[in-house]
């Protein structure tokens, strides 16, 4: 079975459909995946849920993906780089549903794992608990949470083999790997593609078998925040 | 006379331990890892990383390598890299000992507000509500009063909260205070800041 395909457009063909679920990797704009995006909004498949932490900023990102309206709601912790998108949240053409960071990541690692909710501590005696089941374990209060089950993942590592065996490079591992779980199919993208066997198998972050297509190609890696000290 | 940011923030060091894994906020928290001297401080950033180092020398960027105010930064010998399940993971499960952050409100009961304004733009809670309930302690740094002059050390929050009954300690530009059985107790008086200036700049309980 052939897990490499030419282009993003190739990898995505005949998994789109409109109001489907995407989960996306990514923190910011550090390791998303770039190619993909690119593709979707080629695609137009409208109607999208997208689970993601952010939702890019505008023009770059999940921003693309906001300009074209394909988006229709968005599960995300922090919003507030995107002009465009709080237009469109704020005119009611968006919907929008908090999850706390790590409770979001949580719910794709879950979903992915065949765990269809979970307790935790986050958000108790917050807005975030309203309307969710309440349980106390040893004497302490924890709400549900649900696992996220996308229909697609779209994600972004850095060196892949042939097989997806992947492996991320510094802190654009972040959403990637339990967001490349949570997908029915999951698809990723990759500065190289290397043969099976030059990776390390005692190194490798997020095993094959969680990858079904594969894509390689340039990316921008733009900076959100450039921060630098003095020499 | 108050405690200015930089002393807000070396106070607030001295709160840390050595060999103490801690997760700092954004705005004077993030001062904190100034002031930390010989203390062995490993710091976590919760997109994925433990051992933060400093910002990187002008042409060193890496733009895979960013903190979780999604900044430019360094690493460190000892830095290790993780997935954002596993970051979480650390924090919910207790193995960060503390959080320093700032707060719009606090509450004498411990609750704190500080991801949104309602009626105002809301961007989003980001890993605050997490790092809150899971986190060995909690510890604010905010001015004491806001810049109306009314206190954000209060009986009750007005605003949505990140957390309830989370907060252990509070340090303000006017001094240092602990959430306690009934109240909040007077640890410290910032310099020349008397106990009564600071009983009128709090709305809280002070027992």
């Amino acid at each position: 079975m052939q897990k490499v395909f030419g282009s993003a457009s190739d990898a995505l063909d005949g998994l789109l459909f409109d109001g489907m679920t995407i989960a996306a990797g990514g923190f910011g704009l550090c390791g998303i995946p770039e190619l993909l995006i690119d593709a979707l909004v080629e695609a137009g498949t409208k109607d999208l849920t997208v689970a993601s932490n952010n939702a890019g900023v505008d023009g770059f990102g999940l921003g693309k993906l906001l300009e074209t309206r394909q988006i229709r709601k968005m599960m995300s912790s922090y919003v507030g780089e995107n002009a465009e998108f709080m237009r469109q949240y704020l005119s009611g053409e968006l919907e929008l549903e908090f999850n706390p960071q790590g409770t979001l990541a949580e719910r794709m690692r879950a979903g992915g794992s065949g765990i269809p909710g979970f307790y935790t501590k986050t958000g108790v005696g917050t807005v975030i608990a309203e309307g969710k089941e309440h349980k106390d374990f040893d004497g302490q209060t924890y709400i549900l949470e649900r696992g996220i089950f996308a229909d697609l993942s779209i994600v972004k590592a850095w060196k892949a083999d042939e097989t997806g065996n992947c492996v991320f490079r510094k802190t654009a591992r972040n959403f990637n790997p339990p967001a490349a779980m949570c997908g029915k199919t999951c698809v990723m993208e990759v500065e190289e593609i290397v043969p099976a066997g030059s990776l390390d198998p005692d190194a490798i972050h997020l095993p094959g078998i969680y990858v079904h297509r594969l894509i390689q190609g340039e990316h921008e890696k733009r900076i959100e925040q450039r921060t630098v000290r003095a020499a | 006379m108050p405690w200015d940011r930089n002393q807000m923030a070396a106070r607030a060091a001295e709160e840390l331990e050595d060999g103490m894994y801690v997760n700092l906020g954004i705005g004077i928290p993030t001062l904190v890892a100034n002031y930390v001297g010989d203390k062995e401080i490993t710091l976590q950033s919760e997109n994925g990383m433990l051992g933060m180092g400093p910002f990187p020398l002008e042409g060193e960027e890496d733009a895979d390598l960013i903190n979780a105010g999604k900044q430019t930064i360094t690493e460190l010998p000892k830095t290790a890299y993780f997935d954002s399940a596993t970051s979480f993971g650390m924090i919910r499960g207790g193995k960060i000992a503390a959080a320093i952050l700032g707060a719009m409100e606090v509450a004498e009961n411990g609750d704190l507000a500080n991801w949104m304004i309602p009626g105002k733009l809301v961007k989003g809670m980001g890993g605050a509500m997490d790092l809150v309930a899971g986190v060995g302690k909690v510890i604010v740094v905010m001015d004491h009063q806001n810049k109306s002059g009314a206190s954000k050390v209060l009986k009750e929050c007005t605003l949505p909260l990140t957390g309830a009954g989370v907060v252990d300690r509070i340090i303000t530009n006017l001094g240092v205070l602990d959430v306690v059985e009934g109240g909040l107790r007077i640890v410290e008086l910032a310099d020349g800041v008397t106990d009564e200036q600071m009983r009128d700049a709090t709305e809280a309980t002070i027992v």
